[in-house]
């Protein structure tokens, strides 16, 4: 997994609640397999019209938003199915952090083992940048994991919460499960016992 | 004296292998899995790790079969597109490789994971399963831990049959009374969502409790379960009762006769302790539930049937205005309509929501005193609630009723097979999701219950049940 420091970046602002992980990546996409294809997929029903051509007017398809690697959005963002291709299709398309009042779990978890940092920041602040980003398009925000704090395009200092675990994985772009095979031991301890204590599951 | 605990806190307890600061390594006892799981083992592939314990592994093929029957009656050979084809291989391939048990294409026990699952025994009280699908919640309304993972997760669960979890809070729902004439699970689940919002259980599981949720049968937890993805819930539970034990008595994968005694003397003692403390709790009161229809395109955005679509003006502040005319738009709906004046296209009965025999029964009560005006299948959730539901010829009186009995499978709810909406086209549904595009691209969805499904099928459009046949 690619490691996560320090971002400096454009935004995108999507500013819509609601944003479900069906929108982010419709079902019929689902089968492809992870790469870059994925890229085009990112919000496929709203990025293009029947014929493959581009609506100009949505803002991922303008530039500088083109370049985004920050997506600022409304709350309840990537709610609904598990589908991981959600967060294949932001990663492939470049975005590597969202900003958000307040973001689905399945979806955070997906974010996490795939080098994305989800943050959430209280509505009025995602809202100040939201409008920040709107009024001054390739402003650049600076994500600073190791710090736990984004500044703003006009120097603001906003602090996010990250639990330690999730942040020293995200720093190294640690393999997830090559980590937990160092648990082997304490796996089969508790198996043991567990399965004595409940031998009819 | 311990402290008093949550049903969530006692089944979290017993499965933590380990703790690293806020995160601990929660043993999965059983994990489902289907063809959108193929993701997970290409993931292992790549790691060079194998499967660590097959045998609690269980695989459904349901996302991508097709349901029309002349072309299930041929097998693979009958899925024309090669892509969705391919998914349905991956899977048979994928699980003989690791020694992992298919419930696949033909198989006598397929259907959806969670129509099927439960029909197996797979949810146990006090147990953690987790689902590479959101839906995996369905399973809580057994009294185990339940919830959904990405592929990624999934992965981990297969190579270690455990993964790494922050504790989320406790919610319960309470909702007390009698349900109403004509009123269902779903149209309790529909009112608590539309009242917490879908956002509003983010990082908690629920426990629903009260008197309404103890009266419910299995069928009718597993819909209230199903959707607490839907209001945001990582994950719905029920407390296991005389309910669930007989429901689970006798099958493939519940305790046998030996273990029969210990395993419920262990199931009694997962209830809630009375004096646990949840984080947050909401009430409802059954007797104001009404049948429930959504208007928009998320599951909060629903109302009693006896409503009328929203006018963006009137609501309270531009955000919410501007939200609701962008979402009237794409389901072309004029504001102030009553919702029983909404003309349908299709019909939609089945889903992990209400696919089960009980949901169809109550839609053949429905469909037997008229026919059908405008396209609607019926999906049975699987194999067995198909076979159940012929032998009591509910396949009969749905056709007699120009209703079109179908193959089981998720079909148009998660219209992955190439079952799906043409855009524009509007079908009154008893699935768990109107999002923009969740029955094809430009199709637009009413969620309802099964009797609700059916009396729209008769109609022609959005009508209140109870009121069909009254001369209304």
């Amino acid at each position: 997994m690619e490691p996560f420091t320090t971002l400096r970046a454009i935004a995108a602002p999507l500013d819509e609640i609601n944003v479900d992980t069906n929108q982010l990546c419709p079902s019929r996409f689902n089968k492809l397999p992870y790469g870059e294809a994925y890229a085009r997929v990112l919000l496929h029903d709203r990025r293009f019209n029947a014929d493959g051509s581009e609506k100009p007017d949505f803002i991922l398809n303008q530039e500088p938003f083109r370049r985004a690697r920050i997506l600022i959005a409304g709350r309840n963002f990537g709610i609904g199915s598990s589908r991981e291709s959600a967060v294949f299709a932001l990663r492939a398309f470049g975005i590597r952090a969202v900003i958000a009042p307040s973001i689905g779990d399945i979806l955070t978890n997906n974010c996490f083992r795939n080098g994305l940092l989800p943050i959430v920041l209280p509505p009025e602040q995602t809202e100040r940048l939201m409008r920040q980003v709107l009024q001054q398009p390739g402003a650049v925000l600076t994500v600073d994991l190791p710090a736990a704090s984004i500044i703003g395009p006009d120097g603001a200092l906003y602090r996010f919460e990250i639990k330690a675990l999730r942040k020293r994985r995200l720093e190294k772009g640690l393999d997830e499960i090559a980590v937990s095979l160092e648990y082997r031991q304490a796996f089969d301890a508790f198996e043991e016992a567990y399965k004595r204590e409940v031998p009819w599951v | 004296m311990n402290k008093p605990r949550t049903l969530f806190d006692k089944i979290w307890d017993r499965h933590v292998i380990a703790r690293v600061d806020d995160e601990v390594l929660l043993y999965v006892d059983r994990c489902i899995i289907h063809e959108g799981s193929n993701h997970a083992f290409e993931t292992l592939r790549r790691a060079r790790v194998s499967v660590r314990r097959p045998k609690q592994i269980f695989a459904f093929a349901d996302h991508y079969v097709p349901t029309d029957p002349a072309r299930r009656a041929q097998g693979l050979d009958g899925i024309a597109d090669k892509a969705v084809r391919g998914m349905v291989e991956l899977l048979q391939r994928n699980t003989r490789e690791h020694g992992i048990a298919l419930f696949g294409l033909g198989h006598e026990r397929q259907g959806i994971l969670h129509v099927a699952g439960p029909e197996l025994g797979l949810c146990l009280p006090g147990i953690v399963l987790t689902g590479s699908d959101s839906h995996t919640s369905t399973h809580g309304a057994f009294g185990c831990l339940a919830f959904g993972i990405g592929a990624s997760e999934a992965a981990h669960v297969l190579a270690m049959q455990a993964l790494w979890q922050r504790r989320p809070a406790n919610l319960r729902i309470t909702i007390d009374g009698p349900l109403g004439f004509g009123v269902t699970a779903k149209d309790v689940i529909m009112a608590v969502i539309a009242r917490i919002g879908v956002g509003g259980a983010i990082g908690h599981v629920i426990e629903y409790a009260g008197e309404t949720i103890r009266r419910l049968s299995m069928t009718e937890r597993m819909t209230v379960c199903n959707m607490s993805i839907e209001a945001g819930g990582r994950a719905g539970m029920i407390a296991p009762d005389e309910t669930t034990c007989t429901y689970l008595a006798g099958r493939q994968y519940a305790p046998d006769a030996a273990a029969q005694e210990p395993a419920l003397a262990a199931w009694r003692e997962l209830a809630s302790d009375a004096d646990a403390a949840f984080e947050k709790e909401v009430s409802l009161d059954a007797r104001a539930i009404q049948p429930m229809v959504s208007w928009g395109t998320n599951p909060e955005q629903a109302l009693p049937i006896s409503g009328a679509v929203p006018d963006p003006a009137r609501e309270p502040s531009a955000e919410r205005r501007a939200e609701v005319a962008k979402v009237l738009a794409y389901m072309g709906l004029t504001p102030g309509t009553p919702l029983q004046e909404i003309r349908i296209d299709r019909v939609f009965i089945g889903s992990c929501t209400n696919g089960r025999i009980e949901d169809l029964r109550q839609a053949a009560a429905v469909a037997k005193r008229g026919r059908a005006v405008v396209p609607s299948w019926v999906v049975p959730g699987s194999a067995s609630v198909k076979r159940e539901a012929e032998a009591e010829g509910l396949d009969r009186v749905f056709e007699a009723a120009g209703f079109e009995w179908r193959e089981p499978g998720c079909s148009l709810c998660a219209a992955m097979n190439g079952d799906e909406l043409r855009p524009g086209e509007r079908c009154a549904s008893t699935s768990n999701r109107n999002f923009p595009g969740r029955q094809g691209p430009g199709g637009r969805t009413h969620l309802l219950s099964p009797p609700m499904a059916a009396a729209a099928a008769l109609q022609g459009r959005l009508v209140d049940v109870r009121r069909l046949g009254s001369g209304s």
